[in-house]
This record gives C-alpha cells, structure tokens and sequence, in this order.
C-alpha cells in the first residue's frame, strides 16, 4: 500500500512544481496575481506532498515494511530505533526526498518572506524554485525511486550500512542538504535579476542572510563529516581528499568567494558580473557533486553505484549552464561596473585577491578530482592523483588567505595610505613576526607549522588589535567595558560576525596544522598483560570480551591507559561484526583531549583472546577543528542578527 | 589603461603560478591504476601504483606478533604477491575486492603502503553458507561457555 501511496504523492507533486513553475513564470511576464497565487498554492501543495512522501518513507521504515525495496535494503528487524528514522537518508534514494523536501520547505520560507516585498523577482523566484525543485522531483519519479516495490518481499532487510550507525550520520546529511540547497535560493534571485533586468545590487542585498546560512550549514556538514570519519572509519584522519569530501568541499570554497566578493558590489558597486557568475558557479557545483558521486564515473571509497541518475544530473547541469550563463550573456551590457580598482594597495584588491584564491583552489580541487577522467580521456592512461597533490597545490593557497584574513578586514577602501598601513598593520607584522621566531626558537623546524603559526598570530592580532581601538572608542563615549563590547558586537554585527568566524577559521587552520605534524602512531600485537608505549602513554591488553547487540555481535578489546602520572582508565575499542557484512567493522575508542587525543583501534585478535593488535595514535590538536566549529557557528549566528547599525 | 594593464599583468602571473602549482603536484604524486596483467607486463620498480584486484582465496596470511600480511592479487589472468605492514582492515577478506597503493619490489612482490577494501553503502544479503563463519562460536570461547578444545576456524 505504501509503495502506491508514495508514487502517487511523488507524482502530483511533480505535477504541482511543474504547474506552479509554469504559472509562476506567466505571472512574472504580466500574469494576472490570480495566476500566481495558484503556483504559490501549488508550491504549498507540493511540500505537503513531500512531507508526505517523507512520512510514508518513515512509516515504512518504523514498521518494517520490508515490501519497499528501500526499506529492505536499508534496515532490518534489529536496526535500532533512531537509525530506522535516519535510515531515511542513509542511501541515495533517500537523500534525493529530503534534498526535495528541503527546497520545498525553502520554497515556502521564500514565498512568506517575499510575496508582498520585492515584488519585481518574486515571480522569478518562485518560478526557478519550482523548476529547480520538479528536476528533484522528476528524479524521485524515474532513475531513483523511494518508492519502489520489492516482490517477492522478504522476510527481513538487508540493514543499514554499519558504519552509518553513529550520531555523526543522523546531522551530517542534515546539514550538508541544508547547505546545497540553501544556494539555490541566491541562485533563483540572481536569475531572477538577470531575467528582469534589474542586475542592480538589490538581490544581492536581499540575498546576504540566505548566502551565509547556506554557507554556514555548508560548514558544518564538512566539520561533521569530519568529525565521523575521525571518530567512526578508525584511520585516526578527518579528512582524506576522497571525490565525495571533494564534491561538497568545492561549493564551499566558491560559496566563501561570493560572501566576500559581494561585499565588494555591495559598497563599491563592481564585480557584478563576477558575483553572478559565482552563485551560478557554487549552485551548479552543489549538482555536479551529486553528479559526480552518484554516477560512479569516479572511484571512490564511498561511491554510490546507480545507473542512469548521473545522466539526469548532468543533463540538469548542462541545462542550468546554458540558460543561467546564457541570461548572464545577454545582460552583459547592463552589467558594467559603476566603480573600478583604484590602487592594489586597497580593500578591493584584497577581496580581488581572496577570490582569485579561493576561485583557483575549487579549480584544483576539481582538477585533482576529474584528474583520472581527463588523463584516461587524452592519454588512455589510468592514473590519478591522491591527497598528496591536494595537499601540496592548496597548502600555499590556504596560507595566502589566511593572510588576507588579516589584511582584507583592515586596509582602507579605494587606496590605503601609509598612515592606514602603519596604523593597522605595524603592531600586529611585529607580532606575527615574533610569534614565528618564538616558535621557531623553540625548536619546532617545520616551515608550515612556523608559517602557520605566525600568520595566524598576524591574523589574531589584526583583529584584536582593530576590536579593542573600536571598544576603546566607545568606552571614550562614556560606556563601560562591558556595555561598549557588548554594544560594539551589537551595533556592528555584520564586520565583528564575519571577524569572529574568521577567529574560528584560524583556530581550524591551528588544529590541521597541528594534527598534520605532530601526531605520532604505533601498530602492534600485545598479548594479555603486555603493554605499548607511545609519547608518554602506556597501554596495557587486559583481555577480550564479547556480547551480543540487537543487530551485530561486538568483541571489545579492554586496555587500561597510563600517563607518566596516573592512570587514566581502561579504553575499549571494539570489533563489530554485523551479520550482512562478511568482515568486522572497527569500533574506535578513544580520549579527546585539548592537544591531544589518544586514539585506539582493535585490530585483528587471536580467537582465545591472548593477544590482539592493536593501533594506537596519539593526534594533536584535533579538538582544535571542532573547536573552531564552535566558534565558527558564534559568529554567524552574530552576523545574521538583524541589523542595528548605528548610522555613520 | 596604465592600471588596466598592471591587473592583466597580475592575473596572468597568479593564473602562471596556479599553473605552475598544479603542474608540479601532478608530477610528484601522479599514481597508476593497473591490474596485476598490466603490471607484470612492464614493472618499474620505485614507481606509485594503485593496484586493483580481487584478494584470492588461500592466499591470506596474517602474522600478528610481525604485522606482516601477505595475500595474492588477482585479475583472472595475472596474480602479483602483495605484502604490507599492518592489520587487515576493515571490509577486506578473501574472494573480495581491493585496492591496493604501493610500488613494485625488485624481489618481485608488490609493497602496499595503503589498502582500500572496496564497499559501497549496499550490502549483500547474508547466505546461510557465508557470512561469519562460526561467529557464535567465537561468542561462546571468548564468554568461556565452550569446551577449552573448541575447534579453532
């Protein structure tokens, strides 16, 4: 009964979003406002469809309703309860509702908000939306259905993949989604500017609040799926330069260009050709990802082996390339700049600077990741290029903005002078300066740590340097410490939001240096009372034990973990062997730390439990990146707040 | 047009650099994908491989007190002797598929510096004949509820 219920709902929401799509775009060439209340009702009844779709696909799943081939192959009878319900995203099918659903839920956010302000897009938005959402609908209804019958139905599914069992895989997608399809409604403003015409800089005002969300939950899916993979795969890594981290890794790096480029059309009127091109760039690159790790034309350790839905995203692709790039063609004219680059000594040039950065690191990111495609294509030869290369091509681009963070939020608009330069720059040059001495006196060799650490120290200063003039400033007006920091926060949200998010991004760039350098790990077999030694830890094998869970059988390793000062309890990494799975699946256990984490995995184990090999890794300074993920929402949450400005 | 031509001159250097960067990474961290047949056909040794393969049956030893696992690869046509330094990992057993990185030994056995077991987020129905063989088993000699002499898989 569900498969039925759910096809059809798939189907009339098609139906609705292409109707509402159409009607909308009549309405937006001179339609009557009849028209266009039918394709926001048509909008309303398409979310509601999904809601529907998402609840049958949940209902399914909480009864095991193993006669949807979904549900089958996603869970089975000892799936434990809250996985049941993320199982909804945990495979492909899945993930395309809720991506769907999201756009639909944004969709309405955007008729709330817009329908009676900005009246001149609004059409076009809704319209875009509309389309954007049926491509996703379409693809329910064909190359990837939810919904599709398994017959005969079997007596139990086939279980969730092990390895998605974790709190890491229940918001990871979650936010991820939030993010990719947070930038299509930017997307859908700024076509809907260039349709109109008015390719002013009113959509991009109207869109600051939907960029940075986007961008933000963009963030955050990256930093939990690192966090999963450091806590969940056992490699001891967060991030591996795999096609799929790649894929969701390059909106991003587009998306942080635009927030900042748009700062520059904002106050200075140029770059509109540039910010266009950006959103369409970061909106297409949310569906070349998904393109890329569905289609399976990339290896990868995660890959997702469908047949014909890479067809219908590239297809889609090609589509948004040619109308939205089109539309930017033929508004070329409207499009010149009011203002122009005055001196390289400037704002501007920074901002320029930034996105010529990070414009080039998406470039080498996409380049290493079709790498294999283009080489097998011109040469015939199979190669590729791993995370050596990412490493080597981003590492100077990722120290170069790091210093931009310093610069850009500080120098003058138009042409800074010698005074602005020495003012803002001087004090915090020498400290950076220092900071790398120092560090380099304490006898740490390696350049990118020195570098790091320095521009960081450069950077943090910077900033301090600029908050406490502006506070001091306001405390001159006669508030206290307290009321002039509170005050300074509130009253210029927008530059102190984005200069915390960037006190977050450096703490970030701290933990990635730090982990990439200084962790330290062992491999080796213990029998039971035996012990390994690594930077200052001991770790004792105290034996194995077994039990059996709703859905997998564990042997748990118990090793009591030393300092040089005491004992620090007993740590029970775990093997987990899953019935639908013909080899084990490693259980991390581990102690996070604030500079170091001691990290232990269960390898293989002798079958009485008189010896086991284990590994052991001491990372430092992991915690950093979560950290600076703390700190990184702070200041979005800051710069979202509405604006109080007190005027100049 | 004094500035403008400055700017030109400044893209065309970053876009030189960026260039540059990505020429360089190429050359030092290229890796070829091979089968076993490819490689034994023309084995450079010191060169970085990827090689893909399926792990043949009877050919996994394991010594644990060394960490020294051994296994065959094979393609159907070519088998090539793998070692490498480390416990099996995870999803990686007989009669499946692997990916192997490492180079070519002159001794004539491939060292593996990195293995990626291949799965996909889809499993296989389990069978009645495969799956954990003697899993219980192992259960009831680790709780100690089985005869010491409980025959070892």
């Amino acid at each position: 009964m569900i498969p039925e219920l759910g096809y059809a709902a798939t189907v009339v929401a098609l139906l609705l979003a292409v109707w509402g799509s159409a009607a909308a775009g009549v309405a937006a060439r001179g339609g009557s406002a009849a028209v266009l209340a039918s394709a926001e009702r048509a909008a309303v009844g398409m979310w509601l469809l999904l809601s529907c779709c998402i609840g049958l696909l949940v209902y399914a799943f909480l009864t095991f309703d193993f006669s949807v081939r979904y549900v089958a192959f996603n869970t089975n009878r000892g799936t434990p309860f809250y996985y049941r319900i993320t199982a909804l995203w945990g495979a492909l099918e899945g993930s395309i509702v809720l991506w769907a659903w999201m756009l639909g839920l944004y969709t309405l956010v955007a008729v709330g908000r817009y329908r009676r302000r900005h009246r001149e897009f609004y059409p076009w938005v809704l319209c875009v939306l509309l389309a954007i959402a049926a491509f996703f609908l379409l693809v329910m209804s064909f190359p990837a259905p939810p919904f599709q019958r398994l017959s005969p139905v079997p007596p139990d599914g086939r279980g969730l993949n092990p390895l998605l069992e974790d709190s890491g895989m229940i918001t990871h997608p979650v936010a991820l989604y939030l993010g990719f399809t947070g930038f299509t409604v930017p997307f859908a403003f700024a076509m809907a500017a260039l349709a109109t015409g008015r390719t002013g800089d009113e959509w991009i005002v109207i869109t600051r609040r939907w960029t940075i969300t986007a961008w933000y939950f963009l963030s955050l899916g990256l930093l939990i799926g690192g966090w999963w993979s450091y806590h969940v795969l056992g490699w001891g890594g967060y991030w591996a330069w795999d096609p799929v981290e790649n894929a969701a890794f390059m909106p991003w790096l587009t998306g942080t260009a635009l927030l900042h480029s748009v700062m520059v059309q904002e106050r200075r009127r140029m770059l509109r050709v540039w910010n266009l091109a950006l959103i369409i760039l970061t909106f297409s690159l949310t569906l070349f990802g998904t393109f890329l790790t569905r289609s399976g034309i990339i290896g990868s350790v995660h890959a997702f082996s469908q047949g014909s839905i890479g067809v219908f995203f590239l297809a889609f692709l090609a589509l948004v390339l040619v109308v939205s790039l089109g539309l930017l063609a033929a508004r070329m004219d409207r499009l010149r700049s009011a203002g122009e680059v005055d001196s390289l000594v400037s704002r501007e040039s920074a901002f320029l600077l930034n996105n010529v950065f990070l414009v080039a690191a998406a470039f080498t990111v996409f380049f290493g990741t079709v790498f294999p495609l283009l080489s097998e294509a011109v040469t015939g030869a199979k190669v590729s290029v791993g995370a050596p290369f990412f490493n080597l091509v981003n590492l100077p681009l990722f120290l170069g903005l790091i210093f931009l963070m310093g610069i850009g939020p500080l120098i003058a608009w138009r042409r800074a002078s010698a005074a602005n330069l020495r003012r803002n720059f001087l004090v915090p040059v020498a400290i950076g300066v220092a900071a790398a001495a120092a560090v380099r006196a304490l006898g740490i060799g390696q350049l990118l740590v020195v570098l790091c650490l320095g521009l960081v120290a450069f950077v943090s200063a910077a900033i301090a340097l600029d908050f406490v003039r502006a506070a001091r400033a306001r405390r001159r007006a006669g508030a206290g410490w307290l009321a002039s920091t509170a005050g300074l926060l509130r009253r210029q949200n927008r530059r102190y939001g984005g200069l915390v998010v960037h006190l977050g991004i450096l703490v970030i760039a701290l933990g990635v240096a730090g982990s990439q350098t200084w962790s330290v790990q062992t491999e080796t077999t213990l029998s039971r009372g035996q012990s390994v030694q690594l930077a200052g830890y001991q770790v004792r094998f105290d034996g194995l034990s077994a039990a059996e869970e709703s859905n997998h059988f564990r042997v748990t390793g118990a090793f009591s973990v030393s300092d040089r000062r005491a004992p620090l309890g007993v740590l029970a990494p775990a093997k987990k062997f899953y019935p639908q799975e013909q080899t084990p699946i490693a259980y991390v256990d581990y102690r996070l730390g604030l500079i170091e984490d001691l990290y232990v995995v269960l390898g293989d184990f002798a079958r009485d439990g008189s010896s086991a090999t284990i590994k052991v890794q001491v990372n430092r300074m992991v915690s950093w990146l979560w950290i600076g993920g703390l700190i990184l929402t702070l200041g979005t949450v800051l710069s979202l707040l509405p604006d109080r400005r007190s005027p100049v | 047009m004094k500035r403008r031509a400055r700017f030109l001159v400044g893209g065309a250097v970053i876009v030189a650099a960026i260039g540059y960067l990505i020429y360089s990474g190429v050359s030092q961290s290229v890796v070829y994908f091979v089968t076993p047949t490819e490689l034994l056909a023309a084995p450079v040794s010191g060169k970085s491989y990827r090689l893909g393969g399926m792990v043949q049956p009877g050919s996994l030893t394991w010594d644990a007190p060394k960490l020294d696992l051994r296994f065959v690869l094979s393609d159907g046509k070519a088998t090539v002797p793998v070692r490498h330094k480390g416990s099996p990992p995870d999803l990686f057993a007989e009669k499946r598929g692997a990916v192997v990185e490492g180079a070519w030994h002159r001794d004539g056995y491939f060292q593996a510096s990195l293995i990626m077991a291949k799965h996909s987020e889809e499993y296989q129905a389990p069978h009645a004949t495969e799956g954990q063989p003697g899993y219980k088993d192992l259960l009831r000699t680790l709780r100690g509820d089985a005869p010491a002499s409980a025959p070892s898989r």
